[in-house]
């Protein structure tokens, strides 16, 4: 009896719980600004001329795309298309388009709207193609105008594209952010002038932009999808990365990206702040170049995944926020092949390795690094250094050079490296996206040249049965394993610190999350 | 003096000659390609190629320089290969930044500088001369981006009276009109976005003033203890002049000439970007501008801002010389 009574009584508090704590469920998310505090001013906000992830995260607010990521995810989800289909033969695809997108200039997102962009991305000669150098189309679409042979319209909301080719990637190509879809009207009237007055119909509507200051975007009530919680949101640039989390303790911005490996203890310690984890899409590596002896010897490519501790590499420089990389795919991309297993940092291996090789007491070579920080990689010099120990304790001697960032950029596509630190981040969540501008002989950097893998590469880029996809990226996959043409170094991942008060943001592994959702607690 | 200064800005023009063909082969003669910076990782041949040909690089030299050439005549110093802004417009934008910067750090500088320097030469050996120069020495050895860092932190994250960063708070509505904000808030009358801008203004200004106020301190003791020595101010003392007189009349005219050729020569590198005062404050300016030109191997905004800053220089140094006449009388450009 008595339990039976302190049951009721306990059912009781929670029922009273739950009563109090609805306003607060059911409390006003809309309304406030959330000011964003990033590293750098966007180049470009008209998304096709802009190829930096500063231009692409104002981009991302201010368009759609056909289709897009599922939040969290790199699975595509519908956007200004609600569905499509495609021809057996993978050549032909067809979109419906929702018929409630409209520009923030009033006009509709219609088939005629779509095909303007494409034309005006693909078609050279056409009279919009200018304002800058269109680089993702004939980076994603093989060149002007690549494999989209035709766009047709078909009706006022469908419309249809003919390829030249199949191409295995093309869904998820769509929501790459380059390819938003702008006003056909806005780009007439503005012209080269067109990439700082920019016209989409996303979540916000752009208002002004002050040069290496802050960018405003303020909610668009028409959304097709929902007018977003937010009235406003200034991204607002702070170069320096310490600068930046001061801005953040003294509250004049509410959260911030790229947060220095340091300031993570003293983020998860404050109680005002928290902090989210991007999954990762991006590898950080060690190229050997086969033009230089001793490295087309696979022994020793070998003997130099064996020297390298990348857990205390991680444990060092990256404040676990970062998995050692066995495979230059990150493990967030669907086919990633787990069965594979890393060489096991070994010396005595490495050692064994070299002294088969002909090389017992070791040899001296130049390891490039790179001059700058970039987001797989937040030290190369201590990283490069660490390396040149890990080395050394096989026998072998790194001579440690580096440029700057534009030269050294340079001297790896002239294949004059004869090792280097260089990373990759992914665009689209796909696997060709990652392995083809790595590795495949027309591309890679570091004279690895394996027809066996191309084969297989480009047999991939055409099969359009994701299962048959998968066991041929399992197979690329292992040859690269075999061939050792880079040490895999790190998947990293880019942690963001947000005021608590920040709710439902989502990071994306592709960089491509919206602010739509995102609301403040206690504005 | 107006044939002088007539004279002095003809002679520009073999400057600005010199600059123009100088930057140019400079930023073209350095390795690095815009093309592959702008695709960084992603570069693949093709799409290097079709960027190349979209900026125009694939063109010979010669072709390059007589088009850049062309349009400079016509007062077009060119659009950024990598944004596509036109260079002429970003220099309208940021040098009122940099100039509201430089001038308030200036201002700053010599405020407090010169009567250091007075102090500290009246007060030669002193405590207060030991301990001042002591803290120009300091001044002039402090790392800029370290001091940055220590003054937002202390005045913005602990005792929260200044904000860390930026030119004004994000709940300020201000038009920029000559995009010198303290001017625009008061042609607009706004009192809010004027004391919101001076409030910004203040931690910059003191980060960017203190090289050149050590400089100018140490400038102006040594000046002044050279003419204190000098025959004429034991004369203006025998003749029963108060100190202050003899100081500050008969002695600083006279040692002004180098303190205000110092003060010329920093203003005119501050107006030239002071590119880490900048980058920790956030400053949109003129300089930190250039420098991400200059890492992006962005041509004609490199071109464009280093010509622009060397006609700035020698509108400096200009001023500098004509304002010589006015404080020495012997010297006389006419």
């Amino acid at each position: 009896m008595r339990n039976c009574n302190f049951k009721a009584i306990l059912l009781i508090m929670v029922l009273m719980t739950v009563l109090i704590s609805i306003p607060g469920l059911a409390q006003d998310k809309y309304g406030g600004t959330l000011v964003f505090g990033r590293g750098g001013d966007s180049v470009n906000l008209d998304p096709i001329n802009a190829t930096d992830g500063e231009s692409f995260k104002v981009t991302l607010q201010v368009y759609d795309t056909l289709v897009q990521h599922k939040p969290g995810t790199t699975e595509v989800i519908p956007a200004l298309a609600r569905k499509w289909d495609v021809s057996d033969d993978g050549k032909t695809w067809t979109f419906y388009l929702r018929e409630d997108a409209y520009f923030h200039d009033g006009n509709p997102v219609n088939a005629e709207a779509v095909k303007w962009n494409f034309d005006r991305w693909r078609l050279e000669d056409n009279p919009y193609h200018k304002g800058g150098s269109f680089a993702y189309y004939p980076y994603i679409f093989q060149g002007f105008p690549g494999v989209i042979k035709e766009v047709n319209v078909v009706d006022d909301y469908t419309v249809k594209f003919i390829l030249n080719e199949p191409q295995a990637p093309f869904l998820r190509n769509l929501a790459i952010v380059a390819f938003g879809i702008a006003s056909p009207e806005a780009v007439e009237k503005w012209g080269e002038d067109y990439f700082k007055h920019p016209v989409g119909s996303g979540p916000f509507k752009f208002v002004e932009w002050r040069k290496d200051d802050r960018i405003i975007l303020e909610a668009n009530e028409d959304y097709w999808n929902g007018r977003p919680y937010l009235d406003k949101v200034i991204l607002r640039s702070i170069p320096d990365s310490s600068a930046r989390y001061m801005e953040l303790q003294a509250g004049a911005i509410d959260m911030m990206n790229q947060v220095n490996p340091e300031n993570v203890k003293s983020i998860q310690d404050n109680e005002e702040l928290k902090l989210l984890i991007r999954p990762s899409m991006n590898v950080a590596y060690l190229a050997m170049n086969f033009a230089f002896e001793p490295f087309d010897n696979v022994k020793i490519r070998r003997a130099f995944s064996h020297a390298i501790n990348k857990q205390e590499l991680i444990d060092a420089f990256y404040v676990d926020l970062a998995e050692p990389a066995k495979l230059p795919l990150p493990p967030s991309v669907w086919a990633y092949n787990d069965k594979i297993k890393d060489y096991e940092y070994n010396p005595e291996k490495a050692k064994e390795l070299l002294a088969e090789a002909g090389y017992p007491d070791g040899f001296e070579f130049d390891l490039y690094y790179m001059p700058v920080p970039r987001p797989y990689m937040p030290k190369p010099k201590l990283i490069a250094q660490t390396l040149q120990y890990y080395l050394s304790q096989v026998g072998i001697k790194a001579n440690l050079v580096t440029y700057d960032w534009s030269t050294y950029l340079d001297k790896l596509s002239n294949k004059e490296a004869e090792t280097f630190i260089i990373g990759w981040i992914g665009d689209n969540g796909d696997p060709d996206n990652f392995l083809f501008p790595l590795l495949d002989k027309t591309n890679s950097e570091n004279n690895y040249k394996s027809e066996e893998l191309h084969k297989v590469l480009v047999a991939a880029q055409t099969e359009l049965n994701t299962e048959k996809r998968k066991e041929l990226y399992y197979k690329a996959q292992e040859i690269i394993h075999e061939d050792a043409p880079f040490v895999p170094l790190v998947h990293s991942t880019d942690p963001l610190a947000l005021k608590n008060k920040v709710m439902n943001y989502i990071p994306n592994p592709t960089i491509t999350e919206t602010f739509h959702k995102v609301w403040l607690q206690n504005k | 003096m107006l044939n002088y200064t007539l004279k002095r800005i003809i002679a520009l023009l073999p400057i600005i000659i010199g600059v123009t063909i100088a930057i140019f082969l400079l930023v073209h003669l350095v390795p690095g390609d815009p093309a592959k910076t702008m695709l960084g990782e992603r570069a693949t041949p093709e799409s290097i190629k079709a960027v190349r040909e979209s900026m125009g690089l694939n063109d010979p030299l010669y072709v390059q320089f007589s088009r850049y050439v062309n349009k400079l005549i016509h007062g077009d110093l060119g659009r950024s290969v990598i944004s596509n802004e036109p260079v002429i417009n970003e220099i309208k934008v940021r040098f009122p930044a940099t100039f509201e910067l430089a001038l308030f750090g200036m201002l700053f500088a010599v405020i407090v500088g010169i009567p250091v320097g007075i102090i500290a030469a009246t007060h030669h050996n002193s405590w207060f001369d030991n301990i001042s120069m002591m803290g120009a020495l300091f001044g002039v050895s402090m790392p800029i981006f370290w001091l940055g860092l220590m003054f937002i932190w202390i005045f913005a994250v602990i005792l929260k009276i200044l904000p860390p960063s930026s030119r004004l708070s994000v709940g300020i509505a201000l038009h920029p009109i000559t995009n010198i904000y303290l001017l625009d808030s008061i042609i607009q009358g706004s009192w809010a976005a004027f004391w919101d801008s001076l409030k910004h203004l203040i931690l910059p200004a003191t980060v960017m003033g203190t090289i050149p106020l050590a400089i100018i301190a140490r400038m102006t003791r040594s000046s002044m203890l050279e003419v204190l020595k000098k025959d004429y101010i034991r004369t203006a003392y025998a003749k029963g002049l108060t100190e202050r007189v003899v100081v500050y009349k008969h002695a600083l005219r006279n040692a002004l000439i180098p303190i205000i050729t110092v003060v010329g020569l920093q203003f005119g590198l501050l107006l030239g970007g002071a590119v880490l005062t900048e980058t920790i404050f956030s400053w949109p300016g003129l300089g930190k501008y250039l420098l991400t030109g200059i890492y992006a191997r962005d041509f004609p905004v490199v071109q464009g801002v280093v010509l622009f800053f060397a006609i700035v220089f020698v509108i400096v140094n200009l001023i500098v010389d004509l304002s010589y006449s006015l404080i020495d009388p012997q010297i006389n450009y006419n």
